[in-house]
């Protein structure tokens, strides 16, 4: 009874693959570069997306609640009561106010003209908005209780970094208007809300002391209980504007997360497709040897066949040459798509996160690839017919 | 008269269109365990199509083949693996070593599609190479042997699964003559441990080292110098 033992099978194709060491190296260097770019592809989008993700999690149970801009482009400020009042929405957790100090510079010094804002703005707002916005101060502390009376400022992360401000360790001072406020510290970058990263925030006391600024805030952060989200956002126009009077904007910021993900996710498909495609080249070069390795090798099929091997020996030998071939390459395809990861998530500033399922799938693809590579040469290997095998040599 | 491992009869054996050549025709030959026999001829007469058919390599389109009693036309074709995997040794002109194996895996080669362990492979593979003389060179790469050397591991790797017949296409073909005079009487050496020999040459001094001759022109028998039919 002619049959080969399993183990014998695997001995058989690492030593063919052995007999050709280039040739293997070279074929399962292709895999290994197509198996890298995806698994590649998948942990940097992963990476990148983990922060985004994260965020959204934390940031999907926040909604604003913003006055409509009137036709001359100037806010209308929402109701001094407005805050108040959505405060006693009962699934409302915390809520915070903003308003705009509306023609106020943010410079560094006299010498820089008024009229170059940089795009930054000044804010008035409450202690209450790092816990409302889950933003801590990167440099320094937020507005506390006592700056209601001193010209204290925090900044947001890109009004310090275009103001030049990396450091809070000598006394810093900024030019809001014409009158000169401290720096206290600046904030994290607000990816929600990034009209907080451009703005120079002071106490609603300042604001109303220093530039005249009393009427109700400009737009009001809220968080509210992650199930009531919907309930409450339908509410929060009635509530802020009991009267009708006048227009308001209820958005969630975090549909910009989702919108921002959903970027990325359309390159992260473009870029699979290319990294199926380097499969697939990959595997026809696989395909390519494993033929040529047939017409080689058919003395040593003849002979094969002459000291008992069946056809499917035969088959098996070669299908599992390929597959073999497609899985050395495949794991180091895996460990260069791990390094590669690592390298642009290092340089990104990103967390390293690689879904398992790549690695799954980069494994996956490889077989898939190396076992159909494999299959039409293993076929032909098996279908040659012995004397013609044996009398082909010379 | 010894049992016969080997019968033909009526053998016949025409290659489909183009070449409709008939190689064979009209083969009887009954062959006993422990015989040695040369078949000659000139090219062309059909001597590798008799060995291929013997060696169930090839199947005749007319006539029956017996191998050990057993009609072998009625087997499927993983059944005729199995009959030169268990009963069956093949030695030939180009030796067909695996040059990236050791003189010791190549013998033990012979076994693998009988299913037996690696580890006892290796042991009756140790055991064959000692029986052609090669028990010095069994941790040598093939590529590093001389072409008597070379035959002597493809008889070794024949003959590791005690085969009832050897059968050897053309084995001193690639060999000058001392060297194939070696391997003609080592290969007239193995009858006396009952193995039937049938080999094919074109070389007289190789035929005449057997006990029988079979001479073959066009396809048929023209002399046989044994004869137990």
């Amino acid at each position: 009874m002619a049959r080969l033992r399993p183990a014998d099978a695997i001995r058989l194709a690492t030593g063919g693959l052995r007999a050709r060491r280039v040739r293997s190296a070279l074929s399962a260097l292709g895999i290994a570069i197509a198996v890298a770019a995806v698994v590649a592809v998948l942990g940097i989008a992963r990476s990148t997306q983990a922060d985004l993700l994260t965020q959204l999690g934390e940031q999907g149970n926040l909604l604003t609640v913003a006055s409509a801009e009137s036709v001359n482009g100037r806010g209308v400020p929402l109701p001094l009561s407005a805050e108040p009042m959505i405060a006693r929405i009962p699934p409302v957790r915390t809520v915070t106010a903003v308003a705009t100090v509306e023609n106020v510079s943010v410079r560094r010094s006299r010498a820089i003209p008024a009229v170059q804002t940089g795009g930054m703005n000044v804010l008035a707002a409450e202690p209450s908005l790092p816990a409302a916005l889950s933003v801590q101060p990167l440099l320094g502390r937020f507005l506390d209780g006592t700056a209601e009376h001193y010209p204290v400022t925090v900044l947001g992360f890109e009004a310090a970094r275009i103001l030049g401000i990396g450091s809070l360790a000598a006394p810093t001072q900024i030019l809001l208007g014409e009158h000169w406020f401290t720096v206290a510290g600046v904030l994290a970058p607000v990816a929600v809300a990034p009209e907080i990263d451009l703005a120079a925030l002071i106490t609603f006391g300042q604001a109303g002391t220093v530039f005249g600024r009393t009427a109700g805030p400009s737009r009001i952060y809220l968080r509210a209980d992650p199930d009531q989200v919907a309930a409450v956002a339908a509410v929060l126009t009635a509530t802020t504007v009991p009267d009708g009077a006048g227009d308001v904007q209820v958005r969630r910021p975090s549909d910009l997360l989702v919108a921002r993900i959903a970027a990325k996710g359309a390159f992260v498909g473009l870029f699979l497709g290319l990294g199926g495609v380097a499969l697939l080249i990959a595997g026809v070069g696989i395909a390519n040897i494993m033929v040529i390795s047939v017409l080689e090798r058919r003395g040593e099929i003849g002979l094969r066949r002459a000291l008992g091997a069946r056809r499917r020996h035969v088959a098996a030998q070669f299908l599992l040459e390929s597959t073999l071939l497609a899985t050395i390459g495949g794991v180091l395809g895996i460990g260069l798509g791990v390094l590669a990861t690592a390298v642009a998530a290092r340089l990104g500033g990103n967390p390293v996160a690689i879904p398992p399922v790549a690695l799954a799938a980069g494994l996956g693809a490889a077989l898939l690839a190396g076992a159909l590579a494999g299959l039409y040469p293993a076929i032909r290997a098996a279908r040659l017919s012995p004397v013609e095998a044996l009398r082909s040599v010379g | 008269m010894t049992t016969a491992v080997l019968e033909l009869s009526g053998v016949g054996k025409t290659y489909p269109a183009p070449s409709t050549v008939t190689a064979l025709d009209g083969i009887d030959l009954v062959i006993g365990a422990g015989e040695t026999v040369a078949i000659t001829g000139a090219s062309g007469a059909g001597k590798s199509t008799l060995l291929s058919i013997l060696g169930t390599l090839e199947r005749p389109t007319r006539g029956t083949v017996r191998i050990a009693g057993a009609d072998v036309s009625a087997l499927s074709d993983p059944e005729l693996s199995d009959v030169r995997a268990t009963r069956l040794g093949f030695v030939f002109q180009q030796f067909f070593l695996l040059e990236h194996l050791s003189v010791l895996d190549n013998v033990a080669t012979g076994l693998l599609y009988r299913g037996v362990p690696a580890r006892a492979r290796r042991e009756r593979a140790a055991e064959a190479l000692y029986e052609v003389g090669l028990a010095d060179r069994i941790g040598h790469r093939a590529g590093q042997l001389s072409g008597g050397e070379r035959q002597r591991v493809a008889i070794a790797r024949a003959i590791a699964g005690r085969p009832a017949v050897l059968l050897a296409d053309e084995p001193t073909g690639n060999l000058d003559s001392a060297t194939g005079a070696e391997i003609t009487a080592l290969l007239a050496g193995l009858a006396d441990g009952d193995t039937t020999v049938v080999l094919i040459t074109h070389n007289a001094d190789v035929a005449a080292a057997m006990r029988r001759q079979v001479h073959l022109s066009d396809g048929r028998i023209v002399r046989d110098t044994g004869g137990e039919s």
